[in-house]
């Protein structure tokens, strides 16, 4: 199963469409959508504006491969599961977001193991083409890094102010 | 546990923490620092009710999400996030982002409270508008990425206010 999901907020259209192309042409019915409120018609294929936390884990759950945008929440829900993620940064000049913060946080996790960047639709459907094949990393702890849970229990543990 | 339990209650001086943030990614990143604080009173304050069930047994308290764009809805957020301090009264407050956690930085000093603001792991290039407002009240402000930061010292009176640091990241 291949999870697609444009996150909790807004909608990406042109992530969905991508994907939905994909599938039409490959004729693979194996894949679920969470759309956000988007008008995209997504008949054919099991599919939700949105979805619960607990409807969200289980589909993060059973998915061999995973098609988002470059959101960290996203990113680390695959992480910590070994599931091999595509993502697709959001554009700001095209308005699918504010800034194009989205563009670093996918250059940065591109290093990262399971994580594969499409720069645009085309790379999209090209990575969608492996997707049986795409290997995730080593499921990641559920927690932050040691150095930073010290560094925060240091700072907790430092005098405190006037009291 | 129990040799755990008679430690805290033999402490009147537990910490009290409150850990603030808006949903999706700040929010997975939030409770990423969750064993940072075990030894600590954990307040949690974000913005979903089903957050509540994610951190039990933990205290969890919302607040309304509000973005720079609904100037109204912003104030009321803020208002609603004085009120979480002043019931909490916390002794440190976290916040990952976005809104409602740089209110509660903002606003920590009403509680005599000390703060740390993460700059979310999504703002690999630059600090976010947010971070950037935090530094200047935040007595720590921390970036997830080497390149956006100096490291942190370890000796807390080398740290100069204002100053990124870099210490770990929640990945």
């Amino acid at each position: 199963m291949i999870f697609v999901t444009v996150g909790s907020q807004l909608a990406f259209d042109r992530m969905t469409q991508a994907v939905l192309a994909w599938a039409r042409a490959r004729q693979r019915t194996d894949l679920f959508f969470q759309t956000g409120a988007s008008s995209v018609d997504c008949s054919g294929f099991a599919a939700s504006a949105m979805l619960s936390a607990q409807e969200i884990r289980a589909r993060f759950d059973e998915a061999t491969v995973v098609v988002a945008h470059a959101g960290t929440g996203t990113i680390i829900e695959c992480m910590l599961r070994g599931t091999p993620i595509i993502v697709l940064p959001r554009s700001a000049k095209l308005q699918e977001t504010r800034n194009d913060h989205q563009f670093g946080t996918a250059r940065r996790f591109q290093s990262r193991q399971g994580v594969f960047v499409a720069w645009n639709e085309e790379e999209l459907a090209a990575l969608l083409d492996r997707a049986d094949s795409l290997v995730g990393g080593a499921s990641i702890a559920p927690h932050a890094d040691e150095q930073l849970l010290s560094a925060l229990r240091r700072f907790v543990a430092e005098k405190r102010a006037g009291r | 546990m129990n040799a755990q339990r008679e430690v805290r209650s033999a402490s009147k001086t537990r910490h009290r923490v409150l850990l603030v943030s808006s949903s999706g990614g700040h929010w997975t990143e939030l409770r990423r620092l969750a064993p940072a604080f075990d030894q600590c009173e954990r307040v949690w304050c974000s913005v979903l009710p089903e957050m509540r069930d994610e951190v039990a047994p933990d205290r969890f308290l919302r607040v309304p999400d509000a973005n720079r764009w609904n100037k109204l809805r912003l104030l009321w957020s803020a208002l609603c996030v004085v009120w979480v301090l002043l019931r909490v009264r916390p002794h440190v407050v976290v916040s990952t982002g976005a809104a409602p956690g740089f209110f509660a930085i903002s606003f920590a000093k009403l509680v005599n409270a000390r703060t740390v603001w993460i700059d979310s792991i999504a703002n690999a290039e630059e600090l976010s508008m947010s971070g950037r407002n935090a530094a200047q009240t935040a007595t720590l402000t921390l970036t997830q990425w080497p390149e956006l930061g100096t490291p942190l010292p370890s000796d807390p009176s080398a740290r100069q206010p204002g100053e990124v640091y870099f210490a770990g990241s929640v990945v």
